[in-house]
């Protein structure tokens, strides 16, 4: 059964190494920045599949024009803004801090800092309260109403 | 009562922004472009049925729409007939784009259906489609007299669109040829 089982897992394997793109770089340092930046690259036409791993023609395209800017010799940075230029930031999937989504970036350092500034507060009141009560062991249970009386 | 009153505003505030977000959801697909406000990539290309060759250059201190078609593309069967009463019209010039299509297959589809196009400008290879940010076919552009994208229009396009978009950006008179 074990046995089995693992024939039948290892089949699933095989899927993840069905390579939708066989042109190979003939340097191999070009091939493995190729590699890293087609998988960063989102294909426009299917949104959720970087251009790596789509098999639609303008992908295909796009791989290529990346293929070209390696030859070139142009470096990572320029080939994704490059992208950039044409295509804007959703061609990126890791996107890059721009003016327009300053937001996306601040507003989770904007949330954990107001979360602390609660927490500070709550734990400041607890403090405070605590010595005025040594007596009651029961603190948590309680808090709620003290909270209203500061 | 005070207490609730913060906790009440932040779920007011998730609560719009996650109706904003189904609001604009049919539209995610559309994305905007980013060579908007800047000069449109130049090209030099072979012309579809002839040894010349167009440039964009050529269009330049005039108005003119960019359309990208093939002919593997339905959507763009669908907005023939408008691309067909916009050339009518005669407002603006019409630069066809046909984009990694078979030439043989470009030209009776034009002697078939009717010729919209000005000039039909042929990427075979895809190449100048990459560098107008061209995602899906059809898309139209519309570019101004001094070369800058003024608009881009994803899918195909219909009466509405046209007015809506393309003519309310057009000054009022004497624009185009």
């Amino acid at each position: 059964m074990r046995r089995v089982l693992t024939v039948l897992l290892s089949c699933l394997m095989v899927f993840p190494a069905l390579a939708i793109d066989p042109i190979e770089m003939s340097d191999p340092v070009l091939q493995e920045r190729y590699r890293n930046l087609s998988h960063e690259l989102r294909c426009m036409q299917c949104q959720n599949q970087s251009i790596a791993d789509s098999p639609v023609g303008l992908a295909g395209d796009l791989r290529r024009e990346v293929r070209q800017l390696l030859e070139q010799g142009k470096t990572d940075q320029e080939i994704r803004q490059h992208m950039r230029d044409r295509y804007g930031d959703f061609i990126l999937f890791r996107p890059e801090f721009s003016p327009r989504n300053a937001w996306l970036w601040i507003t989770p350092i904007l949330l954990l800092l107001i979360g602390l500034g609660v927490a500070i507060r709550i734990i400041r009141q607890r403090v405070t309260l605590a010595p005025s009560d040594p007596s009651n062991p029961d603190e948590s249970g309680s808090s709620g109403v003290r909270d209203r009386s500061v | 009562m005070k207490r609730f009153l913060l906790p009440a505003f932040f779920f007011a505030l998730l609560v719009v922004i996650l109706f904003v977000g189904i609001q604009r959801a049919p539209q995610k697909t559309i994305i905007p472009s980013a060579l908007i406000g800047k000069s449109a990539p130049s090209f030099t290309l072979p012309v579809l049925g002839s040894t010349e060759e167009f440039s964009e250059s050529a269009m330049r201190g005039r108005w003119y729409l960019l359309n990208v078609w093939g002919t593997w593309c339905p959507e763009c069967l669908n907005e023939h007939e408008m691309l067909l009463e916009i050339a009518r019209s005669e407002v603006i010039p019409m630069i066809g784009l046909n984009w990694k299509d078979e030439d043989s297959a470009a030209m009776s589809w034009l002697s078939q259906l009717g010729d919209p196009y000005d000039v039909v400008a042929v990427d075979r290879e895809g190449e100048v489609a990459i560098d107008w940010g061209v995602y899906g076919a059809p898309e139209t552009f519309l570019v101004d007299p001094c070369g800058i994208v003024i608009y881009k229009h994803v899918g195909p396009l219909n009466r509405e669109i046209w007015q809506k978009q393309f003519l309310a950006r057009l000054p009022s008179k004497g624009s185009g040829s």
